[in-house]
């Protein structure tokens, strides 16, 4: 389950997330994430949910945890993308509250 | 379900508690659950449920030890679905403290502590029963809605 970083002129980062994200793949998301983080240091931090077939409450610590490192250097966290099944789960969590996402539109659409 | 009602069909699967069997667990009780033609967003709500229940065998119940998970499954005439998923792990001291909403023995690893409320939120019923040192058993019930 690759995850494709993308790191743009404004100091946005967006972590494209493929595949099922469970408890087994959460590890390697998150280590490839805070990597990207640590390497570009951006303002911004869009996790786009487009490409993710599955997602448990793996899922909502993965945010949690980003949320924390973005925290740190300043920064926010931002879901895009968010299929209704992964609505679902972060809903549950409160992540629109955290993230301040707006569930109301499936998240942020990613437009350019 | 109670009384004398005798299940359409029923499977048992018994594995390792390895992480890498959290997707092969829930891939099978999704493929058997599909006989049934649930919808989709039903068969999602299963499979995230068992997810979950499976992870916390790995994380919990086996977390100084290695063991087998059981899992076995059995569909009722109403379409009414039970899967009980059952380790022979640690066990549980306080029930209700574990499930209650973000309680987590483990947030160095991001476990959200959501686990069981995700069970709850997913299915129509959620049963714990658990000894320290002999086990824990999660059973779930959800009951399917008409065939398309």
């Amino acid at each position: 389950m690759p995850v494709y970083m993308e790191s743009d002129s404004e100091n946005v980062l967006t972590a494209r997330i493929t595949g099922e994200i469970d408890h087994h793949s959460a590890k390697w998301l998150r280590a490839d994430i805070d990597t990207a983080i640590n390497d570009s240091k951006p303002m911004l931090l869009k996790l786009d949910f487009s490409g993710v077939t599955f997602m448990d409450s793996s899922g909502v610590g993965l945010v949690m945890g980003r949320n924390v490192s973005m925290k740190e250097i300043g920064g926010r966290v931002e879901l895009i993308n968010m299929p209704p099944f992964i609505e679902k789960v972060m809903a549950i969590a409160g992540m629109d509250k955290l993230t301040g996402t707006d569930f109301s539109k499936g998240g942020t659409k990613n437009g350019r | 379900m109670a009384g004398k009602t005798k299940p359409t069909n029923e499977m048992k699967l018994i594995f390792p508690a390895l992480s890498a069997n959290e997707s092969f667990a829930r891939a099978a009780v999704s493929s058997f659950i599909g006989l049934l033609d649930p919808k989709m967003d039903e068969l999602i709500d299963i499979k995230t449920a068992v997810s979950e229940a499976v992870t916390n065998c790995i994380v919990h119940a086996y977390r100084d030890s290695s063991g087998e998970i059981e899992i076995s499954a059995k569909v009722y005439p109403d379409r009414t679905v039970y899967i009980k998923i059952k380790d022979r792990g640690c066990g549980i001291v306080d029930i209700g403290q574990a499930m209650e909403p973000l309680y987590t023995t483990h947030p160095e690893e991001e476990r959200s502590g959501l686990g069981f409320s995700v069970m709850e939120s997913f299915c129509d019923d959620v049963k714990v029963t658990s000894k320290p040192g002999s086990g824990t058993t999660v059973t779930l019930r959800k009951k399917l809605g008409l065939k398309l």
